[in-house]
């Protein structure tokens, strides 16, 4: 791949300008293309957006905007702009929804794991684990020692896994 | 108790001792619960809120969560009052600008406290110095067994404790150690710390937590996940991953300026020193940022005469509304500044 003229980055920006009769072809990067030619280079959309934008816009999915919650009337877009919720119900007048923002949220989680009252049958402390995992938190130990921040990410969810 | 008696002393969170004190500030814990039957506060008529207020003030001043409780009707409170309870972290600056029925209750050593009609119904936070996030989930967890066997508490089998905010929901559980990091700040390191964090999916707020600056090197580090994941888990997480990995980037940033560049070290120190000790006019921003470096050097062994405890406290009652109670009147602009110069030189200069 060609280098960008002003500096080392790939050139994806390939001009070509007739100045007095001349030609002079130029290879920018994207950001001086922007600085030095006062191009408006917009950065790709990543693949998965495009694709979550053009599956939402077929799937009819956004006809959960008019969705309305019996108990306190709001309306999911009202929600979506205020981002607080009017009662309790609306966490299941909206499930369908709600699901992939709570899991945008919460690294994926869906379900409650922790406390639970007392009155809805929980003994009020959370459940305990039952399967060992102590050799996954000895390799997130070891992940964290060597600063592997991403490495320690996926083991503390394995962990969370096999935690159930 | 009255309001009053709190302002002449730090709380026990200000103490200045626990475990990691020379790092951890304090290790807070809150959940977020609401009442079974009434609406979110977005949608409470004014006659709801004020029985929800009614309703879980009664049961949290007969729950004896603390041997001694104060309560404050924020909604007749005035300002200065509210601005102070802020400042000491007993509630949150949205809660102290509301409008509408809303309350605050105190424990004894001001280590828990409960917001009645924040953000959700109840906002139960338990506040304690250093690093001591197990203590504060066995005081929390007990706070929340009492109002829980008193108050029908808003659960869903698969969300768990349902709360205004979905960000929120599953545990509603917010852990936050507040960390002085003026060594990293000096060396220009602490993009470290917000790199571990977002590896972690933790926030990094300020001082005063969401949507404050990070002032006098101050870091609050809190979890964002609340569903999916216990209580104990979230808080072992912090305790054996992230708190003591930070802990150790700040040790090794405090021993490289104590090798490397003493002179340079105890520059900054003196220099806040001497500002604080002969100052005539200063602002609260300046406090702040010239009693961080003035806590490092007595963490270091290089100021040996002045106390963490002396430090902590003026910390605290610096800030504007400390500072107009302390006087017993209202101050502003320069004639605020002169008070809090010559309150800092009295402190230090008798120390």
């Amino acid at each position: 791949m060609l280098k960008c003229d002003n500096c080392n980055k790939p050139a994806t920006v390939h001009l070509t300008e007739i100045r007095n009769g001349k030609k002079i072809e130029k290879h920018l990067c994207e950001q001086c293309a922007a600085q030095n030619e006062g191009l408006p280079v917009k950065s790709h959309t990543p693949i998965n957006e495009l694709l979550t934008n053009f599956v939402m816009a077929h799937s009819g999915l956004q006809k959960g905007t008019e969705a309305t919650c019996e108990g306190c009337g709001i309306t999911w877009a009202e929600f979506r702009q205020g981002g607080l919720f009017g009662c309790a119900n609306d966490y299941t007048a909206f499930e369908k929804d709600l699901t992939p923002l709570l899991q945008r949220a919460h690294e994926g989680a869906t379900h409650h794991v922790g406390k639970v009252p007392t009155r809805r049958g929980g003994s009020g402390v959370p459940m305990k684990r039952q399967i060992d995992v102590s050799k996954l938190r000895k390799e997130l130990a070891k992940a964290v020692e060597g600063e592997d921040y991403e490495r320690a990410a996926k083991l503390r969810d394995q962990i969370k896994q096999a935690e159930g | 108790m009255k309001l009053s008696d709190l302002t002449s002393h730090a709380g026990e969170w200000l103490r200045g001792s626990g475990p990691m004190s020379e790092v951890v500030i304090s290790s807070r814990i809150r959940l977020a619960r609401n009442i079974a039957g009434y609406p979110f506060l977005a949608r409470c008529t004014r006659g709801q809120r004020t029985t929800i207020e009614h309703k879980t003030r009664d049961t949290i001043l007969n729950s004896q969560i603390s041997p001694q409780t104060l309560y404050v009707d924020l909604e007749q409170a005035p300002q200065t009052d509210r601005d102070l309870l802020v400042e000491r972290h007993l509630i949150s600056k949205p809660h102290a600008a509301a409008e509408g029925a809303r309350g605050v209750a105190v424990g004894e050593n001001e280590t828990a406290s409960i917001m009645i009609n924040e953000e959700d119904h109840l906002r139960i936070q338990v506040l304690r110095s250093g690093l001591q996030l197990e203590e504060a989930w066995d005081q929390i967890n007990t706070i929340d067994d009492a109002l829980e066997a008193k108050l029908d508490y808003s659960f869903h089998p698969r969300f768990g404790y349902l709360t205004a905010c979905p960000t929120n929901v599953g545990t509603g559980i917010r852990v936050s150690v507040m960390l002085h990091l003026p060594a990293l700040k000096l060396t220009s390191e602490i993009e470290k710390v917000f790199r571990a964090a977002k590896d972690m999916r933790l926030a990094v707020r300020g001082l005063y937590g969401e949507g404050t600056e990070a002032t006098g090197d101050f870091y609050q580090i809190s979890n964002q996940t609340t569903l999916g994941k216990s209580e104990e888990e979230i808080i072992s997480d912090f305790k054996h991953l992230v708190i003591p990995k930070i802990i150790d980037y700040e040790h090794h940033a405090r021993r490289t300026l104590l090798n490397d560049k003493t002179v340079a070290l105890d520059d900054k120190v003196f220099r806040a020193l001497g500002t604080l000790r002969h100052a005539r006019l200063i602002t609260s921003e300046d406090t702040l940022s010239m009693l961080s470096h003035l806590r490092l050097g007595v963490n270091l062994g290089r100021i040996k005469d002045i106390d963490v405890r002396t430090i902590n406290e003026l910390f605290l009652l610096t800030q504007p509304a400390h500072l107009q109670k302390i006087q017993g009147k209202r101050l502003d602009g320069d004639v605020r500044r002169q008070a809090r110069a010559d309150y800092i030189r009295a402190r230090l200069n008798g120390n």
